[in-house]
């Protein structure tokens, strides 16, 4: 069972990449037509006046008008990023599997250490981003982005975090560190999820305020920012009671265990980080003088708290939390 | 669109007034400068970061000793980071300001809002704007619909809207508890400060080891304890007195060495009741009225019986400690002060004085050396010692380790070392002058966290409406509609067909309104109808 759970995690890592090729496919297929376009130029026809040949710029702004004449390489892109979006659906499923038969092999909830963690909540990400593909298709391509993440962290996990099956050592032994954990991963996962349309929102916003170097011409075939942002928003959102209940349910546990509930211990103290961080981000984003970038700024703050959390803390420094089974 | 904000009119408060006094003019504006949203990002932002050092640095309120390790490997810095109170960030002066001021600032925003709410709640929905085309939402109800402001208000209301009929005018307003809940979360973060300062006020904790015997039983007053912290509100005799005794504790450990359950029995002792048995384990701990037993750590302590060169014998089975080493090695020493006493002048010796020290292997490899177990479990235990005889120091008055010896005895030569054995349980060495130490076998022991901590149950009931609150602040969403109905020119209500207008305002971010007030246009034209047919069947 074990194995057959390392095997499926690296054809889960394989095929995301392919929908991660497949996704770059269909933004190669859209950039195709812009290299034929003289480059000083590219400001004037902007607005989607063709050049001679057929060689039409892409709407990049919201208003502008698709060419009536059938672009085959719109369409192939279109082909690619669908095919992106089922070869993530085949990965995630894929995904599942490891995790699933992980937890066969140990007999318990496969949370025990940081490789399990890190498959756990890789899984909740790329299961939330289906789920709101499903519901707003025309977000599609900030898979690439998706997929991209995705390899990273769990190649990562693949080769740094790796360990063997083991069963929980009694600390863990308690349903509060099923409660605990589940729900920090549920958490970890869409707030993984949430830096996507993040990160793409500020490079996109950056694009549509008219800012044409490096990573802002990335966004260039991004969805509209205002829907970036709201989706941002409704990520955070819907993640941070959860992520509130996680840390009450762990502070809870941690009375139990250790006979305190709060102790500084530096995980506790990242956790309590990053809460204050994302309860920051709430806030600027329901105030209004402060600018929607700097509040999507906060919110990718609040990300790399979790990633300090997630990885520092283990790597770095050692606690009652130190069990991640990496030495 | 004016009629758009029901925030109660303030007078223009930026109208200059004449002879203010300039403190406090001051005063007034620092105040509202803290309690503004800004203010509160900044004060949020600067927790976060002041909390950083709290993970970097080690602690004194989570691990002492690597606080001395960190003075040791940083002699300059240490002591000038201590100043700043960075191994106490918690506790610190900047900490504390930065969290009290965010408080204030807290509460400087609730208590107005809490006051806009509840008046909000007592006023009826506003008034309806004069140009219903101009919200986000509008609606011409098509065909003729229900004349009858009172009928649609009756739709509203049974959708739980708060109605309120003006005329031919209906308006109606819904989402209160996003405001409610709001003000609940923020009010619940201050019951949680109030429950951590409760705890830390009137709270007390202590830890200790715990060996099995009856011997050892410990009882629950301040000098029992190898280490305790009372809150300032906590005295020496409000300590609520119980003795426990270790009766038994049990260890499984898997084939790889990793711990699979740990359960401890003890019989408690309170007065004025009969001693009962009880077990315990990490996990859950040991609950007794007035204190909770955490179990934190386990271990094996040598029993050493000692046989001096008048034959005297006396045992030590004082705890060796864990060395950290996963497969429990531990170190540890017994000490003999009371040895080789001339039992016919019953002088002590100071000179004469004994002790060992050295390892404990729970599982001792094949072959030497012997300085590391091989498994955490008792498979085959031995003492790797050394013996001292001389003056252990013990009488100098300066505070020792009962678990190390005193090495500035070993540096001044007032205690000579005399050799180094190995011993299996049952085995005797003798030393020098005849006299003999034997390994009897070994006893377990806990080491225990008996903790006090009032105020949890506050934290736990505020965690809860904080998280009630939270969920009400971010889900439910505030918005208005409106209806008005303008009567057919010229007729009466039930000859020609009246005009609806509709109109809504989502007044927080609300994708999904245009559909609900598209369904609430819907039944009102549905609703409208079937009042009307059943009207003409009266007829
Ligand atoms: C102890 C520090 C504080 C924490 C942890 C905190 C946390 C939060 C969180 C997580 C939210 C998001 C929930 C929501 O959107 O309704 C929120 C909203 C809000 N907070 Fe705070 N807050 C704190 C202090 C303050 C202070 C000092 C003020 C007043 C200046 C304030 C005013 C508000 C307001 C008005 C909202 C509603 C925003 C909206 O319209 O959604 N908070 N707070």
């Amino acid at each position: 069972m074990s194995a057959l759970s390392d095997q499926l995690v690296t054809f889960a890592i394989l095929t995301y990449l392919v929908a991660m090729i497949s996704h770059a496919v269909e933004f190669a297929l859209g950039n195709a037509r812009k290299v034929a376009v003289p480059a000083p130029a590219r400001e004037l026809v902007g607005a989607g006046v063709g050049g001679p040949g057929g060689v039409i710029d892409g709407p990049d702004t919201p208003g502008a008008t698709r060419p009536d004449r059938p672009d085959r390489s719109a369409d192939r892109a279109a082909l690619a990023g669908r095919l992106a979006g089922w070869l993530t659906a085949l990965a995630a499923a894929l995904h599942l599997g490891a995790v699933v038969t992980r937890g066969i092999a140990a007999e318990r909830m496969p949370w025990g250490n940081m490789y399990e963690f890190v498959l756990t909540v890789t899984w909740i990400g790329a299961a939330a981003w289906l789920v709101v593909l499903w519901k707003q298709p025309s977000l599609r391509r900030l898979g690439l982005f998706l997929t991209l993440v995705m390899v990273l962290l769990l190649a990562f996990a693949e080769l740094k975090l790796y360990v063997q099956v083991v069963p929980l050592m009694p600390a863990l032994q308690s349903y509060w560190f099923i409660i605990h954990v589940s729900t920090i991963i549920f958490a970890s996962g869409i707030f993984l999820l949430g830096v996507v349309p993040a990160a793409a929102y500020l490079m996109r916003a950056g694009w549509e305020q008219g800012r044409r170097s490096f990573p802002y011409t990335l966004a260039r075939r991004l969805p509209a920012a205002a829907g970036l942002e709201r989706l941002t928003f409704t990520l955070h959102a819907f993640a941070f009671p959860i992520f509130t209940f996680a840390v009450i349910a762990g502070a809870i546990w941690a009375e139990a265990a250790w006979g305190r509930a709060w102790g500084w211990d530096p995980k506790e103290t990242w956790a309590f980080i990053s809460w204050v961080v994302y309860a920051g981000y709430l806030h600027a984003r329901a105030t209004p003088s402060v600018r929607r970038n700097v509040a999507t700024w906060i919110a990718v703050v609040g990300f790399l708290t979790m990633l300090m959390n997630l990885f520092g803390v283990n790597f770095f420094f050692t606690g009652l939390h130190s069990y991640a089974g990496v030495n | 669109m004016t009629t758009v904000d029901d925030r109660p009119a303030t007078p223009p408060a930026e109208a200059p007034r004449r002879r203010v006094n300039p403190v406090l003019a001051l005063l007034r504006n620092s105040w509202r400068q803290l309690t503004s949203m800004r203010t509160a990002l900044i004060l949020l932002f600067l927790l976060a970061v002041a909390a950083i050092p709290g993970s970097v640095l080690p602690q004194r309120g989570v691990n002492p000793e690597n606080v001395d390790k960190w003075f040791v490997d940083h002699p300059d810095l240490a002591p000038r980071l201590d100043r700043i109170g960075a191994f106490e960030v918690f506790g610190s002066v900047w900490f504390s300001a930065i969290y009290l001021l965010l408080f204030t600032s807290l509460i400087g925003c609730i208590l107005p809002r809490t006051r806009d709410h509840v008046r909000a709640l007592r006023m009826r929905p506003p008034a309806a704007p004069k140009r219903l085309e101009r919200l986000p939402q509008h609606a011409v109800l098509d065909g003729p619909a229900a004349a009858d402001p009172e009928a649609i208000a009756a739709v509203l209301r049974r959708r739980r809207w708060r109605v309120t009929v003006r005329g031919a005018e209906v308006s109606a307003e819904k989402g209160y508890l996003k405001e409610t809940g709001n003000l609940l979360f923020h009010t619940s973060l201050i019951a949680v400060l109030l429950g951590v300062a409760l705890g830390s006020w009137y709270g007390w904790h202590g830890n200790r080891i715990l060996v099995a015997g009856a011997d050892n039983a410990f009882c629950n007053t301040r000098q029992q304890y190898a280490e305790v912290s009372l809150g300032p509100r906590v005295d020496s005799a409000d300590l609520p007195p119980f003795c426990l005794t270790l009766e038994k504790f049990e260890a499984d450990y898997l084939d790889s060495g990793q711990a699979s359950r740990f359960w401890a029995t003890v019989s408690v002792d309170s007065p004025g009741g009969t001693p009962r048995t009880a077990g315990f384990s990490v996990n859950s701990p040991l609950r007794l009225d007035s204190a909770n037993v955490y179990l934190l750590g386990n271990g094996y302590a040598p029993i050493l019986k000692y046989t001096d060169r008048y034959g005297n014998s006396q045992t030590s089975d004082d705890p060796f400690l864990r060395t950290g080493d996963p497969n429990a090695t531990e170190e540890g020493v017994a000490l003999f002060p009371d040895a080789n006493v001339d039992p016919r002048t019953g002088t002590r010796a100071p000179d004469q004085q004994v002790a060992f020290d050295g390892l404990y292997l729970p599982t001792a490899p094949k072959s030497a050396p012997f300085v590391a177990s091989q498994f955490p479990a008792e498979r085959d235990p031995m003492v790797n010692l050394t013996a001292y005889r001389g003056n252990l120091g013990l009488d100098a008055g300066i505070p020792g380790s009962v678990y190390a010896l005193d090495q500035r005895q070993v540096a001044n030569g007032k205690l000579k070392q005399l050799g180094t054995k190995t011993l299996r349980p049952g085995e005797t060495w003798t030393l020098d002058d005849g006299s003999t130490l034997e390994f009897v076998g070994t006893t377990p022991y806990v080491t225990l966290a008996v903790r006090h901590a009032p105020g949890q149950t506050l934290l736990l009931v505020a965690s809860g409406t904080l998280l009630l609150g939270l969920m009400g602040s971010l889900f439910a969403r505030r918005r208005r509609v409106w209806f008005r109905v303008t009567p057919p020119a010229g007729g009466s209500p039930t000859s020609g067909s009246s005009l609806v207008e509709a109109g809504g305002l989502p007044r927080t971010e609300h994708p999904g309104f245009a559909e609900e007030f598209a369904q609430l246009v819907a039944a009102v034209s549905g609703d409208g109808a079937d009042q009307r047919r059943a009207r003409e069947g009266d007829e």
